[in-house]
């Protein structure tokens, strides 16, 4: 989904990035009041309640259900029951899962940033012809509905013996996300600048050449934005994994706790245990890739 | 590093080849050459995206149960879609998605977002203000399916936490089957959308904040303006670029929204909580009607390209009025 889509771009005109004059000195702080200490708390409990959800989830997924039923879900547990987790563990194959979403969304990544490098390369450096067409048309294969694409996606990859396998998925969706990587690509090329490009070109540097000797390694900050985020879509995506892989040895974590939420309700810790191992692939990509993610939100933001 | 920031391209490539030095022929010459690197991608764009969207607007116009051969069958089923109220049920609720995944997020991410960075970090330092930023901002680091479980636990009738909390609370008069009636259903599931968005406005809105010059706001406070006052006259009109490219851009998500559905509540109860995608879905592999499927989905990447044209124009529009 396109919860964690980078931010669009908003051209404004850009300044220094100055120095915020340091406001917190002591006359500001004697100034917090009990007017200032109020708004924090309002602050903190809103944040506290935004958490909230995730707390419950961790205290509940380590919880025994009996204690859930007796005590209710707010308690913290007096013992830690491994119980639901390893029920829902096994239960699913979740090892299999992660497994299928570590190789589904690292082939993506990989493809579709090679594919965007590609594209941006003729549009961005080699400033062909109609290139504005070519990038309007990128850029509405990536907006577009998937709805519109899916039967027939299904249709096709069903006579090309692509359907509930891996490798069709890979293809389709390592597609559609170059499509957004190209057009972030080819305006950074856009811009780069000539000079070194002119100087290469002297020395005789054929395009291949140029393409991996000079502008891989000059864009390669960009490109690990790029395949940061195509990897966390992907591990996110539901919709075509959803229809494409309906075989429970294919399925991705995501597919696999979608189809889950409609049985399970008898056990009150149950989908707690779930919820708990889907934040928790979430959780660790955060933190390893917690700068290059805030990077790419504010694509736009940090000129 | 910051290279990661696109410049229309329009705009940027025109100026720079008119300051090329090479040749004019040689120029053309050597970019046909590059021709080929678009080989991959356009193939892939053929088969994954041109292709089957044409066999779709097919589709749309044949009756068809997926199985045999479709049948020709003109506008039949735009006709008809006109006529089902379960149609306009879905596009209804797309406006109430929107106000969940655009205009609320949005409203109070602007407001959240001056509060820390106007109010919360110069009394109490930038750190508490990230620290509330941050808490804010994690539902988004969820896989939407994820968030979706752990709410439906959540709203769970029985055992779930609301209703177990205001049993404790003598509240039970309150207790509802928040996702299996009809009357609650979509407003528990506007409710989890906003939760998820607000982290995303927050985080985009405090960046665009911080690029306001500082002089602006001390000016202000030295002539004695209040924080409201400050917020209208530069909060507001500071952030109006970023504010209409987030309202655009969630509220094209909010006309896509899927996977909240199918997992929340599958459009029910009845058509309660459908929506344009998932109305497409269950017409494609719950009832297999191709044709009807294909026409709504039809329908909506008409509208969602619509809105997405006039995105891609205010954007290049805003360039071009600031490369002058």
């Amino acid at each position: 989904m396109t919860t964690t889509a980078p931010a669009p771009e908003t051209d404004r005109p850009t300044r220094e990035p100055r120095q915020k004059p340091e406001r917190t000195n002591r006359s500001a702080r004697s100034r917090r009041g009990i007017s200032g200490w109020t708004i924090l708390i309002l602050l903190a409990g809103a944040a506290a309640l935004m958490i909230f959800p995730f707390w419950l989830a961790l205290i509940n997924a380590f919880k025994p259900s009996a204690e859930y039923i007796a005590d209710g879900p707010i308690g913290i547990p007096t013992e830690l029951d491994f119980t639901a987790i390893i029920d829902f563990w096994i239960g699913v194959n979740f090892n299999q899962k992660l497994l299928n979403s570590v190789i589904l969304s690292g082939s993506v990544a990989l493809i579709a940033a090679t594919l965007s490098l590609l594209s941006a390369f003729a549009i961005g450096i080699g400033r062909i012809k109609g290139r504005v067409w070519i990038l309007a048309v990128f850029m509405l294969a990536f907006t577009i509905p998937q709805e519109a694409l899916v039967y027939p996606l299904f249709v096709l990859s069903r006579e090309l013996n692509l359907y509930d396998s891996l490798l069709g998925v890979t293809i389709i969706l390592a597609v559609l996300q170059s499509a957004f990587g190209t057009y972030m690509l080819a305006s950074v090329l856009g811009s780069f600048p000539m000079e070194v490009l002119e100087a290469a070109r002297l020395d005789g540097a054929s395009r291949f050449q140029i393409l991996r000797l000079i502008v891989l390694p000059l864009t390669r900050p960009t490109l690990a934005v790029l395949v940061t985020f195509f990897f966390i879509w992907t591990w996110n995506d539901f919709f075509l994994p959803l229809v494409l892989l309906p075989s429970a040895s294919n399925q991705t974590v995501s597919v696999s706790l979608g189809a889950l939420s409609g049985q399970y309700t008898s056990d009150p810790t149950a989908l707690a245990a779930a919820s708990m191992a889907g934040i928790l692939p979430a959780l660790i990509f955060f933190l390893l890739f917690q700068r290059t993610l805030m990077r790419g939100v504010n694509i736009g933001a940090i000129k | 590093m910051t290279a990661v920031t696109p410049a229309p391209p329009a705009t940027a490539t025109r100026k720079v080849q008119r300051t090329t030095r090479t040749p004019k022929r040689s120029a053309r010459e050597s970019s046909r050459g590059y021709w080929i690197y678009l080989i991959p991608g356009a193939v892939g764009f053929l088969a994954v995206v041109a292709v089957p969207f044409g066999m779709n607007l097919y589709y749309s116009l044949t009756s068809w149960r997926g199985v045999g051969t479709p049948k020709f069958v003109g506008l039949d089923n735009y006709v008809r879609l006109m006529a089902d109220p379960a149609f306009w049920a879905s596009f209804l609720h797309s406006t109430a998605f929107i106000l969940a995944m655009a205009v609320i997020p949005t409203a109070l991410g602007v407001f959240l977002a001056a509060v820390l960075f106007d109010y919360i970090a110069p009394k109490f330092g930038s750190r508490a203000a990230s620290i509330l930023r941050a808490t804010f901002y994690l539902p988004q680091i969820l896989p939407i399916v994820v968030a979706g479980v752990l709410w439906k636990w959540l709203y769970q009738p029985q055992y779930g936490i609301i209703n177990t909390v205001l049993d404790g609370l003598g509240l039970s008069w309150l207790q509802q089957n928040w996702l299996g009636d009809s009357d609650t259903a979509m407003l528990a599931v506007m409710n989890v959308l906003i939760w998820l968005q607000i982290g995303y406005t927050v985080v985009v809105f405090m960046a665009g904040l911080s690029r306001v010059d500082p002089a602006l706001y001390e000016a202000a406070e030295i002539d004695g303006a209040g924080w409201f006052q400050r917020f209208w006259s530069i909060t507001i009109p500071q952030l109006r670029p970023e504010i209409a490219v987030v309202l655009i851009t969630t509220s094209v998500a909010a006309l896509k929204v899927f996977a909240p559905i199918y997992v929340l509540t599958k459009g029910g109860p009845g058509t309660s909580t459908i929506v344009p995608a998932y109305f497409s879905y269950s017409n494609f592999f719950t009832t297999t009607q191709v044709g009807y499927g294909a026409a709504v989905a039809s329908l909506l990447a008409l509208l969602v390209t619509i809105i997405a044209i006039v995105l891609l124009r205010y954007q290049t529009r805003n360039a071009e009025g600031f490369e002058k």
